[in-house]
């Protein structure tokens, strides 16, 4: 389960913008998880719960936004719909994900004195 | 703190990061891509499910080309008997034991990189850890990855696994010596695979037999000059 390790590195980065900003505690963070990054956003909140304590996370919630995969074609850009051949029926130039693939920290709320 | 107007409580401050989770994984990755590409060395993350085949892959890459200067990094949970058996083929191989760890990052690699002979090798193999879904996360600096697949997994496997798929620019269809003795719908796994990789490619091999191994090597080659390329470009400076 990679889903630990990620944390790890959530946590490390969260730690250094908060002694960057002079935090004195981390309220809330807010990250992105494509459904096609290989993280599983439930995984991810359990691995999170056991592995904030004792850390300057203990106390921040976590919101995850989950971020549907979204293909298109490379040439001409249209949309091709979920579950298709990753190739464009109209121009035959192969798929290419358009957005899904984000593990990504998009915010930190945190108090500073 | 004022229990009045609040004056003097902490203040609470949004801080707009938008950076990616792994950042100091991919720095790394970027780093052992550097190391390859200057030494014109091509390195392959070679993926797959536990009992895939990918180390019996890699000891008849080594039985089918003796002129070429292999190495491989092998990733296990315990034991580092698939290095011994690349060691045994003819590859000098480092074994990377990961504990707990269900994938290889590129920390674990560039530290194994510091035992291999690189400068007398022209193509790493990182046998990662055999796991179809974590170790798809980790760039480790490879020029490609390569997922390994046998015959008897079934043909929906990259309908359940897109992630890694997705990733590779290859797949290894191993054990195609076992055909005759299932019935694997060719036409089904091709059909998974154009759903999940854009521009699917797949090589039918037998570590067995030896078929397929001539088609596997000239992938190989034709995937080295790009990054040879690459590697003039950096030294290059553009």
């Amino acid at each position: 389960m990679h889903e630990y390790s990620i944390i790890a590195a959530l946590v490390d980065k969260v730690e250094a913008i908060a002694r960057e900003r002079k935090a004195v505690a981390v309220r809330r963070l807010l990250v992105r998880i494509g459904e096609l990054s290989g993280v599983e956003p439930e995984l991810l909140a359990t691995a999170y719960t056991t592995f904030r304590v004792q850390t300057i996370c203990e106390d921040a919630e976590m919101t995850i936004l989950p971020v549907a995969a979204r293909w298109m074609c490379s040439g001409c850009r249209r949309g091709i719909q979920r579950g298709e051949i990753l190739r464009c029926a109209a121009c035959g130039a192969p798929g290419k994900l358009a957005e899904g693939d984000e593990i990504i920290l998009e915010r930190v709320e945190m108090e500073v004195a | 703190m004022c229990g009045t107007c609040g004056c003097g409580d902490p203040e609470l401050v949004p801080v707009e990061v938008q950076e990616r989770i792994l950042s100091g994984n991919e720095r790394t990755a970027k780093h052992n891509r550097e190391h390859f590409e200057e030494r014109g060395l091509l390195a392959i993350n070679l993926m797959g499910s536990p009992g895939a085949g990918k180390t019996a892959v890699l000891e008849a890459t080594a039985r089918a080309a003796r002129h070429r200067r292999f190495a491989a990094v092998a990733g296990d949970l315990e034991t580092h008997r698939d290095a011994e058996r690349l060691a045994r083929a003819g590859i000098p191989s480092v074994p990377i034991t990961t504990g707990q760890a269900c994938h290889l990052d590129a920390e674990l690699v560039h530290r194994a990189l510091h035992d291999l002979p690189l400068a007398d090798v022209d193509t790493l193999f990182i046998e990662n850890v055999g796991n179809l879904v974590c170790p798809a996360v980790y760039d480790l600096g490879e020029a490609a990855s390569v997922v390994a697949l046998s015959v008897t997994e079934g043909e929906d496997k990259p309908l359940k696994y897109p992630v890694m798929f997705r990733k590779a620019e290859l797949v290894l269809l191993t054990k195609i010596d076992l055909l005759p003795h299932l019935d694997v719908n060719m036409a089904a796994l091709m059909d998974a695979l154009e759903r999940v990789m854009p521009e699917p490619q797949m090589i039918l091999l037998s570590a067995k037999t030896g078929r397929g191994m001539a088609e596997w090597l000239a992938w190989l080659d034709q995937r080295r000059p790009a990054n040879v390329r690459a590697a003039c470009a950096l030294e290059a400076g553009t």
